[in-house]
């Protein structure tokens, strides 16, 4: 298991260091930082073997959270843990960064004795957390109150605390999705997928048992099937706006939030589950089929002679015209030894950013169905460098209010039996955002 | 070195700053005191040594501020065991601790007091450790239950003596899901030490108590329970398929460890599924979808999940063959997770999908990132080597990229082309020419090394190969060993292909090998080629020039057995090192390393077989003892269609210039040179002999030797040359004292025997003399080169003359060489029966036939009896009496590598 944990800053100053295992010496926060964060190469494996002593480590803005262990642990358990252990650290005090971790090292080292008992990673769900690291110590706690603590962080719904109320039971869905493509020069799909998340917040009183229900294919296949089509004529969470008319979409894979009973969807395919109070991510899932790609680039880059280059890129919406893409920005690289860039668009601003090799296209607002053009020169100075300009592909940042992938909410029923509200008396609200994940055209 | 004034000499500031924390450590106010404390961990965590603040810090820890209790608690944690005396002084805190109403308090004790390495703090503990485990407060269970497992890290003896394995396996029933999961964590930990004891007693009732564990527990505890499944064999098929029906929800979960760990199980338990069964397709599938989820998690976690994503392709490459897309590399993917998807799209690479990944691959070879483009460009030559369809695209890919000129793009796609010429041997052998163009740029032994083994390969395809050859030969001593050894096979294999004019080169690298090398791999293998070549040069070509078996498709494949082990043990470090845990972990050479599950009931496994098939198409790639030795590299067979025992027959001829190199005999060198000087000779000047069957001449008239007539004719029988002559006495007295003796010459004929004439011979009378020769004498180059120059002694006086000797009379009877160059097209007349009759009367050996424009053709050898192979084409057009023979035209090449060894005739018949 885990050996010890090191927190450093970007100078390799270590700002927590907590030991688990007698095998792990303190000469192992020098090597990690001689070996990896002073390394005069770029880090070629987030898992670094030295002396027989691994070292796995994550980097958040500039600080480096490494774990050590000298046994054959689970490597992926490890980031998991690390990348908790970061969102622990958010929810206490916010941006993980040095200052914050210097004025709260004392929380630290606590939590780590918590989460962390001889390198086992322990209950880390911050709700439970937070109802017994305090800072504030825990003087007084009745009986019944450090029980409640104690079973809810041992617990099988470690997530959410009993005898939660709210004058208005309120739930808000977040269908947020962000679509990733790589096309050809040609316009040639090369690969493209939507990952989506549902993130919900939940103000909602009691322990409620929830039941979640979206256009999933095989439940809808099922459900005409089976005759059962009381739900899916019950589809009290319309709304959306997605240019297809299809009804079902199918998901490649999904995961879920340890609150949803996964052997239940896994016999029926149900989502249900007591969720954790206000945000958290209810599910991720992942899709490959009949995905509505917002954005077509159309690029033209043309070498005229060795010390000059035309680009010409035609950007066109592919959604219905009713709706109104933003934050709309198409980035163009440019080559290393430009020198300068002349820049004729239709629409928006565009600038060539020295510093960052490329010419920045933004547009604010844009419908469906419309066309948009830049035209660039790009002058070049002359080089000796042999090696070709690598040419990396455009890319193109924008957001949709409608999920690329198809994905509708039909229900989200909620039971609570011992308090006295229905589903009917719950007020519910959804809405759906697609952004550009990784949406590249190679040029 | 300043010191503060008012301290004076030796008080440093960090002894002032100790002595500053030991006030406020005593201070009365507790705030002072919980952050002076703070100051300390803060000192502490920096890697100042605070230890002299020990017993101050110990005091603050009688305190109900349980942040504070925390502080002092980790400081202990810290310091404890370099101040065993002093930590006794806490114990009592402890142990009353332990006691305390609140069970996050009872928990924190029992947690820390496991942390203390000290044997009599350890003594304390036992009592308040064995309430705890049964403590009301399942928090305190599931704390106690990891401090059982520090115990025994402390003292294992202890452990088992007080009885607390027993305890913890009671854990297993407990009704919390989490007390359930620590146990596991922590007998499986222990049980790890204790290879043969069955710790952990998985038995059936168990395991249903882990599955219901499973579903309730937090993600952490899923991973400790699904790890330790993983090592349950279940007794039949039908229960490791009630244990996966329950274990595939999790592949849903959030957590990428807990479906990391699921898939290890569902992994180890197909085994144990019948392949046919409905239930092991639907499994099959059901893996596929989860893995690929993982590529799009955080970079750290897509690493890992794909280095074992590498492992699963190559145990079932089923699962994940549809899926290739998803292993294409974006432009900002870390280093670290591009390389790794690369390795993995070359092992889902197929006939299917191999357009899509070519152009994939050729993008990446534009890329920045140096180690990145060399290992697209070495997968566009695996491509090559696993889909036989896109060898040519390929190969014309590499050319491309060979053409941008950049270093080491030029480099690593030589590294690869010799390896598509392993696998494709005689197909792409065309581009060789582009390939030397780029000589001069080759820096890294790779390549070099590379380069050399092409040409040395295709010595005789590269018409200056000895000059390239030669040119690396001049820093030999500076090369790496794998480009010097490769440097000494190459010359080897050119001299045995073209061995005359490479004479000096394979001595001058025979020697660097063995003389002046330190190296003794480099000196071994000179000394093995050189007495190879020595002493029996036909095997010496058999064994250097031999046909190598065609690489494997998939070079650096994972051994079976490891392979298997390493599926045991998906997620963890060893499937990201690809490593057995033994290899990186200290002192687990006891621990047994772990297997697939066999199948029970069946005769024919369906585990191990697998394994077996793949065991033989693996081929390790470099190591090779053999291959190694030889050069092999395992690669294509030796491009030499069918000539070799007239091949044999030149390396023959250079045996003795070998035995030179060795033994330093003067007469063999002298006979080679001689060799030597004909082989040139006798191409540049082109010599007219004619073969007939030549009547008796008169050598020497009677008018010219006062009286003494001789004619005569050469004649082999019976493998005898003889010299046939007739003296006739023309003069009027008898003649007496006869003796003959020849001129140097220049196949070294000399008699055998004295001139048998003993009577006088009388005048008019005739004697006919049968001399017999043989060529053991001094040898001196005549023109024209049959030329014999006699003198022969008798009372009189001293006559010369001189007559040619027809070749053929060194004609030998092994002449027939097994086959001959071409294969042709037989085509028989009787006009060509009759020559080659003729001809095989003198050793001159048919060896094809075939007709060419209404021109029948003859393919002639012969050997001369110093070893000269002749090579003759003879053309005979029906009706016309003369027959032209000509050398063969591929042969007139001045490079090729029968040159030197073999003259050329053309002969009028």
């Amino acid at each position: 298991m885990i050996g010890g944990l090191f927190i450093y800053n970007h100078k390799g100053e270590v700002l927590i260091s907590r030991v688990y295992r007698d095998d792990i010496g303190r000469n192992a926060v020098d090597a990690f930082r001689v070996n990896v964060i002073h390394a005069r190469q770029q880090v070629r494996s987030p898992v670094t073997n030295i002396a027989r002593t691994s070292f796995f480590h994550v980097k958040r803005s500039n600080i480096w959270l490494a774990a050590v262990t000298k046994q054959n642990v689970n490597a992926a358990m490890v980031f998991e843990f690390l990348y908790k252990m970061c969102d622990v650290m958010a929810a206490y005090f916010g941006k993980v960064s040095e200052e914050n971790i210097k004025n709260n090292f004392v929380l630290i080292y606590e939590l780590l004795d918590e989460i962390l008992d001889f390198g086992y990673p322990q209950n880390s769900e911050t709700g439970a957390l937070k109802t017994f690291i305090t800072q504030q110590g825990i003087k007084g706690q009745t009986k019944e109150e450090q029980s409640q603590i104690t079973s809810q962080v041992t617990g099988q719904i470690g997530w959410r605390r009993e005898g939660i109320k709210y004058r208005r039971n309120e739930l808000f869905l977040d269908v947020l999705e962000s679509v990733n493509l790589l096309m050809s020069p040609q316009g040639q799909v090369l690969s493209a997928h939507v990952s989506g998340r549902v993130v919900m917040k939940s103000y909602l009183s009691g322990m409620p048992e929830c039941k979640f229900g979206m256009n999933d294919k095989i439940v809808i296949d099922k459900a005409g099937k089976g005759g059962v089509t009381d739900e899916v004529g019950k589809s009290d969470l319309g709304g959306g706006g997605s240019t297809s008319g299809k009804q079902s979409i199918a998901i490649d894979d999904c995961t879920f939030n340890q609150c949803v009973r996964l052997s239940k969807f896994d016999s029926e395919r149900s989502i249900s589950f007591i969720p954790p109070d206000g945000e958290y991510e209810l599910m991720r899932y992942r899709t490959t089929k009949d995905i509505i790609l917002p954005f077509r680039v159309i690029p033209l880059v043309r070498e005229v002679g060795r010390t000059k280059l035309e680009v010409k890129v035609v950007i066109k919406s592919n959604f219905k015209p009713s709706l109104l893409a933003q934050k709309i920005e198409v980035r163009i690289p440019t080559p290393l030894n430009t020198s300068g860039v002349q820049v004729i668009c239709m629409k928006g601003k565009a600038k060539y950013k020295a510093s960052e090799n490329a010419i920045v296209w933004k547009i604010k607002r844009m419908a469906g169905m419309k066309e948009s053009q830049i035209s660039a020169e790009i002058e070049l100075l002359p080089t000796n460098d042999k090696k070709k300009w690598a040419r990396p592909p455009i890319s193109m940042n924008f957001e949709v209010p409608f999920a690329p992938s198809g994905l509708k909410v039909r229900y989200l029923k909620v039971f609570e039996s011992k308090l006295n509200y229905s589903d009917h008396d719950v007020v519910k609200w959804v809405r759906y955002i697609g952004r550009s994940g990784i949406y590249e055209t190679r040029c | 070195r300043y010191f503060p004034l008012l301290h004076g000499p030796g008080v440093t500031p960090k002894t002032i700053i100790i002595f500053e924390l030991k006030a406020e450590l005593n201070n009365e106010k507790k705030e002072k005191r919980k952050e002076a404390v703070k100051k300390v961990i803060a000192a502490m965590t920096v890697g100042k040594d605070v230890s002299s603040l020990f017993p101050d810090v110990v005091n603050c820890m009688q305190t109900d501020n349980l942040e504070l209790k925390k502080l002092v608690y980790l400081y202990l944690m810290n310091y404890a065991k370099s101040q065993p005396d002093m930590a006794i002084m806490a114990v009592n805190s402890f142990v009353k601790d332990c006691e305390d109403p609140n069970p996050l308090i009872r928990a924190l004790a029992v947690r820390t007091m496991g942390c203390i390495r000290v044997d009599k703090i350890t003594e304390y503990l036992c009592e308040p450790l064995r309430k705890c485990l049964k403590d009301e407060d399942p928090y305190v269970r599931k704390t106690a239950a990891v401090c059982v497992a520090k115990l025994h890290d402390i003292n294992a003896q202890m452990v088992e003596d007080q009885g607390f394995l027993d305890s913890l396996r009671d854990l297993i029933a407990d009704s919390n899901p989490m007390v359930v999961a620590n146990a596991v964590a922590a007998l499986s930990e222990i049980s790890e030490s204790h290879p043969n004891s069955n710790l952990l007693d998985l038995n059936p009732q168990n395991i249903n108590k882990l599955l219901t564990a499973l579903n309730e527990c937090t993600e952490w505890g899923q991973i400790f329970i699904l790890d330790c499944l993983s090592n349950y064999n279940p007794k039949d098929e039908r229960e490791a398929q009630s244990i996966c029906e329950r274990v595939t929800p999790r592949l849903s979960h959030a957590n990428s460890a807990v479906v990391l760990s699921a898939v290890k199980v569902l992994m180890k338990f197909l085994e144990l599924l019948p392949k046919e069964s409905d239930y092991y397709n639907t499994l099959l599938k059901k893996l596929s979808p989860p893995l690929v989820t993982l590529l799009s998690g955080e970079p750290e976690v897509q690493y890992v999940a794909l280095r074992n994503i590498n492992l699963i392709v190559q145990k079932r490459p089923e699962i994940l063959k549809q899926e290739i897309k998803v292993f294409f590399v974006k432009y900002n993917d870390p280093i670290y997770v591009k390389l790794e998807k690369l390795d993995i799209m070359i092992r889902l690479a197929s006939q299917a999908n191999i357009a899509q990944v070519l152009a994939e691959l050729k993008e990446y070879a534009t890329e920045v990132d140096v180690d990145f483009v060399r290992k697209a460009v070495r997968a566009i030559g695996r491509c090559a080597i696993k889909v036989e369809q896109s060898a040519e695209r390929c190969v014309s890919t590499l050319l491309d990229l060979i053409q941008t000129k950049v270093n080491y793009v030029v480099q690593e796609a030589i590294v690869v082309i010799r390896d598509i010429f392993r696998k494709y041997p005689n197909k792409y052998e065309s581009i060789i020419a582009t390939l030397c163009e780029n000589l001069d740029s080759l820096d890294e032994p790779d390549a070099r090394a590379a380069m050399i083994w092409i040409v040395g390969e295709y010595a005789e395809r590269i018409d200056n190969a000895d000059e390239l050859l030669e040119s690396f030969l001049e820093g030999f001593h500076d090369e790496s060993t794998q480009v010097q050894l490769t440097l000494l096979t190459a010359i080897v294999k050119l001299f045995l292909k073209k061995p005359s004019e490479t004479q000096e080169l394979v001595q001058q690298v025979l020697s660097l090998a063995t003389q002046d090398s330190d190296n003794p791999d480099l000196r071994d293998r000179g000394y093995i080629y050189w007495r190879l070549l020595s002493t029996d040069p036909v095997t010496a070509k058999e064994v250097v020039l031999s046909e190598k078996p065609l690489i494997s498709e998939e070079t650096d494949l994972i051994e079976p057995t490891l392979l298997d082990e390493l599926i045991c043990h998906i997620g963890s470090l060893a499937s990201v090192y690809h490593k057995p845990p033994n290899a990186f972990v200290e002192g687990s050479h006891g621990i047994h390393r772990k297997h697939l599950p066999i199948q029970h009931g069946s005769p024919v496994s369906a585990g191990p077989a697998a394994p077996i098939e793949q065991a033989q198409s693996v081929i390790p790639s470099q190591g090779d003892l053999l291959g190694d030795l030889l050069n092999l590299d395992l690669g294509p067979p030796v491009n030499v269609p069918q000539q070799s025992s007239m091949q044999m027959g030149a390396v023959d001829l250079l045996g003795g210039g070998l035995d030179s190199l060795v033994s330093d005999g003067h007469s063999h060198r002298i006979a080679n040179n001689r060799v030597y000087l004909f082989g040139l000779e006798c191409l540049h000047v082109h010599i007219s002999l004619f073969i007939v069957y030549l009547f008796p001449q008169i050598w020497l008239p009677a008018v010219k030797a006062k009286g003494l007539e001789i004619s005569g004719t050469f004649s082999r029988r019976q493998g005898q040359m003889y010299m046939d002559m007739t003296f006739t006495n023309k003069a009027l007295q008898h003649m007496t004292d006869f003796a003959i003796q020849f001129n140097k010459n220049s196949f070294g004929v000399i008699p055998t025997t004295p001139l048998p004439i003993h009577t006088p011979l009388m005048p008019s009378q005739s004697i006919e003399v049968s001399l017999p020769l043989n060529t053991i004498g001094p040898v001196m180059k005549m023109d024209p080169l049959n030329n014999l120059q006699v003198a022969v002694k008798n009372n009189i006086d001293v006559f010369y003359f001189s007559g040619l000797i027809p070749l053929n009379i060194f004609f030998v009877e092994d002449g027939k060489m097994g086959t001959f160059l071409y294969f042709f097209i037989f085509f028989m007349s009787k006009d060509i029966y009759t020559v080659s009759g003729k001809l095989q009367n003198d050793n001159i050996y048919t060896i094809a036939k075939r007709n060419v424009e209404g021109q029948d053709m003859l393919y002639q050898s012969l050997k001369l009896t110093n070893g000269i192979w002749i090579l003759a084409e003879l053309r005979i057009q029906p009706g016309n009496p003369n027959y032209t023979v000509k050398h063969p035209p591929n042969l007139n090449s001045p490079h090729s590598e029968l040159r030197s060894h073999l003259l050329f005739l053309s002969v009028e018949v």
